[in-house]
């Protein structure tokens, strides 16, 4: 019966991961396009609902019927393009995205004492598919790496100039943005001492301070390289629709192409998810969901609903994003990410490692707790190191000669002149 | 042309600006260029601090604004002023309900998508030459610019508000004389003809008695 249990038990994780990822791919696609209209004074789509009946039901039929298109669509394969890669490609973005999550917690713990007692489930059960995996989020940066592959490998196997250039962009973006995603955790390994992101929340939960608070650099740090990870606007420059037709996935229709628009909204989940568990607590909110690892019923379906509300607020400042500024240009997009955020970064993995070493005795010789001292120091280096930066400012005018720059090139007697 | 004159220079990140072009700027090649300043970047431009919270500002004023759309089917979108949009066109009567026109082409030439065809015959009226036996208008090749409107010397032709076009067939939406005159008759009421009074080959014409060059 126990091992019957044992089996019972990833098995059932699985199935409700893969099926609420799918279910609310499909359904974030709704509301990306609600908020666009609705950013834009338009409805969005409203018409959808049940088939056959005058029922609308708000739109929220769409999803279906999109996906129904999708899967009912001709498939077809172009004679121009490498055919093993051009399928492998999308199955790899595909695969990755989905098996990300196996070490995402989607909350706390189900308690034990819930089941009845002839179960013989004696251990609390954790609300991740694999929580026994310690290098957790080292396997997810790792999944992340390989999805460079299924965008480059896509570009290329369509054989387009098009779908290439997209594939080489996005390629040298990934690529870049990999190392600032990768700074700004480290900070937050070294603050919490681990990898596992279900003990990353509770050494949250148990201080009751959220990283954000001691770590806004890393924050912001990694807030702008999972945006560019994910390829949302402001950073879309791997799609770029209206300059490259669609980027890498130009040549894919139907099934394959849905993989791949999914793949990439799991990334945003994904992006969300972890901002939430490394910067935000998690499921833990003051006062609320208490800090312990034994927890009544209640209790473990608030930090559940926490989770996710606080998944769905990330989700939404996403897609707020996307109409609120203008795509960078490809040289600022390489500017942000090597003379500001990689620098960021760096100062942040100092200061963090600073306060781990010389923090207790620091505070203490100041009088305040040791939270307080990393607490200042966190957003003091904000503040300065955001200050240099503007002041130096690398990303301005970054693409001429500085010689060059209207400022000193432009004669002071042009309009005589010309 | 120097070597360091920047338009021509090949890679000007290896080439440090001396002090003569430096000095004379682009205009020393003797080339005219209107030079565009770039706006100088403050410090809340610089930061990126302003311009983030104003872009979430933009967003969230027209996320929670009224919305614009008008839905179709069900609601109707109100033309502002009938009498100038430019939709579906008509073939005017005049008060006997003869078709206006007294083809003489104006409308045809000036139009830039060749959708209008006529085909003229004598008139079997006294008080014009020549009148269109057929007369129809592409609406799928019409690309709704107005100008047959404002060719036509006699009011005949004109641009209504109906702007919900459909057809189930290419052939159905070229529109010949009877249908035209189906849409004045639809529309008259609505939208009266334009009042308006001009000159056809130097003689006066008005909406009121039928104009027209007078017989021989």
């Amino acid at each position: 019966m126990h091992l019957l249990l044992l089996l019972l038990e990833p098995l059932l994780k699985i199935a409700v991961v893969i099926g609420g990822l799918m279910t609310a791919a499909a359904y974030l696609v709704l509301v990306e396009r609600w908020m666009a209209a609705w950013m834009q004074d338009r409805l969005g789509p409203n018409r959808v609902g049940i088939p056959l009946t005058k029922i609308r039901l708000f739109g929220l039929g769409q999803p279906i019927a999109d996906g129904v298109k999708f899967l009912c669509k001709a498939e077809f394969t172009q004679e121009h393009v490498d055919k093993a890669l051009f399928l492998l490609a999308p199955l790899i973005m595909f695969i990755t995205a989905m098996a990300a999550f196996a070490v995402v917690p989607f909350g706390s713990v189900i308690p034990p004492d819930i089941f009845p007692a002839s179960w013989g489930i004696k251990e609390p059960i954790r609300l991740m598919v694999a929580p026994g995996l310690d290098v957790g989020i080292i396997y997810m940066f790792a999944l992340g790496s390989i999805a460079v592959y299924g965008v480059v490998l896509g570009g290329w196997a369509s054989n387009n100039k098009y779908s290439f250039l997209g594939g080489l962009r996005s390629s040298a973006q990934l690529v870049s943005y990999e190392l600032p995603l990768g700074l700004g955790i480290v900070g937050v390994l070294l603050a919490s001492g681990s990898l596992r992101l279900d003990a990353i929340i509770g050494e949250q939960a148990r201080t009751g301070v959220w990283n954000i608070l001691t770590q806004p650099l890393g924050f912001l740090v990694f807030c702008v390289a999972s945006f560019a990870e994910a390829a949302r606007l402001p950073f879309d420059l791997p799609e770029a629709e209206q300059e490259l037709v669609g980027g890498y996935h130009t040549e894919y229709l139907g099934i394959k192409l849905m993989m791949y628009l999914v793949a990439e909204f799991l990334h945003m989940v994904t992006a969300a998810f972890l901002l939430v568990i490394l910067f935000l607590g998690g499921w833990h909110l003051w006062g609320l969901t208490g800090a312990g690892e034994v927890v009544t019923w209640p209790i473990a379906l608030l930090r559940v609903i926490v989770l996710l509300a606080k998944v769905m607020g990330m989700i939404l400042f996403f897609m707020l994003c996307r109409w609120s500024w203008p795509r960078f240009r490809y040289d600022q997009l390489m500017d942000i990410a090597w003379k500001v955020m990689i620098p960021l970064g760096l100062v942040n993995l100092i200061v963090v490692a600073t306060c781990n070493e010389f923090g207790m005795p620091l505070a203490r010789w100041m009088g305040v707790s040791a939270e307080w001292a990393m607490m200042a120091a966190g957003w003091f280096a904000l503040l300065a190191s955001w200050l240099v930066v503007s002041l130096l400012d690398p990303t301005a005018g970054g693409n001429r000669p500085r010689h060059l720059r209207p400022a000193e090139a432009i004669p002071a007697d042009w309009e005589a002149q010309s | 042309m120097t070597a360091n004159d920047p338009n021509t220079r090949q890679n000007p990140h290896d080439l440090p600006p001396t002090g003569e072009s430096a000095a004379k700027g682009p205009a020393a090649a003797g080339k005219k260029i209107a030079w565009v300043r770039e706006p100088e970047l403050g410090m809340a431009g610089r930061s990126y601090l302003m311009l983030f919270l104003q872009g979430l500002r933009t967003t969230l004023r027209h996320l929670l604004s009224r919305k614009t759309t008008v839905q179709s089917p069900e609601q109707r979108h109100v033309v502002p002023d009938p009498l100038i949009y430019r939709g579906v066109h008509r073939l005017n009567r005049d008060a006997q309900g003869r078709v206006k026109c007294v083809a003489c082409f104006l409308c045809a030439t000036a139009c830039p998508a060749h959708c209008i065809d006529i085909v003229p015959a004598e008139s079997p009226w006294p008080d014009r030459q020549k009148y269109p036996q057929s007369f129809t208008i592409d609406e799928l090749r019409c690309i709704f610019c107005g100008m047959c409107e404002e060719a036509c010397p006699v009011q005949a032709i004109e641009l209504t508000s109906l702007y919900d076009l459909s057809g189930k067939s290419r052939e159905e939406m070229v529109f010949d004389k009877a249908k035209l005159l189906s849409v004045f008759d639809q529309t008259k009421d609505a939208e009266p003809m334009t009042k308006g009074t001009g000159t056809f080959f130097g003689l006066p014409v008005s909406n009121e008695g039928t104009p027209g060059p007078a017989e021989k």
